[in-house]
């Protein structure tokens, strides 16, 4: 093979910063900060979704029908674009105007954050839902007997037994969306795929820059599937096996 | 608000998009699929072997191609690709291999990890039975599988198996990295010659959500229809 290997070229200068590694690094905090802020984004609004699709309102149940398969049938870069290109365009103009200023970083950052969470929210909804249709019937039936609201029914006895039951898929979830956040170097992000590009484009030492970055996403994904197993350990509820065979597909 | 829009540009651009972009995207899809479904049932075959190794091997590929985002994965191809046909042609420079075939091979090897999985849970789902019954009769095991199993398998799997496709055909657009012309990158290149952005990327959106929507809906259908009652 023709290629010139250098694995010390870590250690070596790089233009925009100290060293290679540190590109990396920093790269690493954006696609962590990325993700993190999505997660919690996605949680919030798709425990939201996943409740009202599962309401007796119909209405409600449609609206959270219709969310998912609108940003499910979208792709995750053209979802991207139209939150970075079109939202500060068809929003009021002083809005358009203060959203078209904000500084480097977060010009690309906040967007985003705002698409992965949208679009991460939808799967999400689509767990919390199969987690709340896998509990038995009479668990609703038992909170109305005992006098609770519906509001009350979901957070005293439905959704604390939901959410151990797809704690699983939820951890999925969340590497996708670490993944994910890969995509978000096309509207100029910095995260670690832009900086193992970086690194490559100015060192040219292509296989060592994204064999890199391939080793800190799995190092990434085995700290995130120990952390999920020790949660699992210490919230599960002796005796209650509750495993939901979600048959979705994809990444 | 919709008054500075030109909507017109959509319709001047409309024979490109669809000629140049969407074939593109429809073909690298189908080539993808294709390769894909051959190479993932492979790859779970080899994952239920007795053999350690193979088995060994399937799961860490598998697994490698699971763990690591997909705009990487094209990366690594796009870069690697040239010297993997260096070495099979015995060449000393790297083979200039474009960024299409590049990204077949992307794909299809990609989308194998995922069909994988897919196939080996429709080949656990074909009961034991079935292949006790095979090697009773005499077949070997490749005849068990091409006969009896795989085609089970499938008939189980055929609309997961379709739902990953649709994944697949909206994880195309991320060519868009390689600056290569599909859907997308035919809307993009529009829209940055016009400077009418909005334009068109809510077009490309709207299309994409059509055909998926379509293509679900469709999924949904045949899931019905051939559903096994047991």
């Amino acid at each position: 093979m023709n290629y010139h290997w250098n694995w010390h070229i870590y250690w070596e200068a790089s233009p925009d910063g100290p060293t290679y590694i540190h590109t990396l690094l920093v790269g690493l905090g954006w696609t962590l900060a990325t993700a993190l802020a999505a997660w919690v984004l996605a949680l919030l609004l798709g425990s939201l979704l996943g409740v009202m699709r599962t309401t007796p309102s119909k209405w409600a149940v449609r609206i959270g029908n219709a969310y998912v398969e609108l940003f499910r049938n979208i792709p995750l870069l053209v979802q991207m674009f139209l939150w970075f290109f079109v939202l500060p365009e068809v929003v009021p103009r002083a809005l358009g105007a203060a959203i078209k200023q904000m500084p480097p970083p977060w010009g690309s950052y906040v967007p985003a954050v705002l698409c992965l969470g949208f679009f991460t929210a939808a799967r999400v909804a689509e767990q919390v839902r199969a987690g709340i249709q896998a509990l038995p019937r009479g668990q609703n039936m038992a909170g109305t007997a005992l006098g609770l609201t519906l509001p009350q029914t979901y957070r005293f006895v439905l959704l604390p037994m939901a959410y151990r039951i797809i704690l699983p898929p939820l951890t999925s979830e969340f590497m996708n969306i670490i993944k994910n956040s890969s995509v978000a170097l096309t509207i100029g992000l910095v995260e670690l795929t832009a900086a193992a590009r970086s690194m490559q484009e100015f060192s040219f030492q292509v296989f060592e820059a994204f064999t890199a970055a391939t080793l800190i996403y799995l190092l990434v994904n085995v700290v995130v599937v120990l952390g999920m197993r020790v949660v699992e350990s210490r919230v599960s509820v002796p005796g209650f096996i509750g495993r939901v065979k979600i048959e979705v597909a994809g990444h | 608000m919709l008054g500075q829009f030109d909507f017109n540009v959509i319709e001047r651009s409309i024979g490109y998009l669809f000629r140049e972009g969407m074939t593109f995207t429809l073909t690298l899809t189908v080539l993808a699929i294709s390769g894909g479904i051959v190479f993932g049932t492979l790859l779970a075959m080899m994952r239920l072997s007795a053999f350690k190794p193979l088995s060994a091997f399937a799961g860490a590929y598998v697994n490698l191609m699971r763990s690591v985002p997909l705009v990487l994965v094209i990366f690594w191809f796009y870069f690697l690709v040239p010297y993997i046909g260096a070495w099979i042609v015995r060449s000393p420079q790297p083979v200039q291999v474009g960024a299409f075939y590049s990204s077949v091979v992307t794909f299809t090897l990609f989308e194998a990890a995922y069909y994988c999985e897919i196939m080996r849970a429709g080949i656990q789902s074909v009961s034991r039975g079935q292949a006790a019954a095979a090697y009773a009769l005499g077949f070997n095991y490749w005849q068990t599988m091409a006969k009896i199993v795989l085609p089970q398998a499938f008939r189980n799997m055929l609309p997961i198996l379709l739902t990953q496709s649709i994944i697949l055909f909206q994880d195309t657009s991320l060519v868009y990295v390689l600056s290569i012309t599909d859907f997308l990158g035919a809307a993009s290149k529009v829209a940055q010659r016009d400077g009418r952005l909005v334009e068109m990327y809510t077009f490309a959106a709207l299309v994409y959500f059509i055909i998926c929507f379509v293509g679900s809906h469709l999924v949904k259908r045949l899931q019905r229809r051939i559903a096994i009652v047991r």
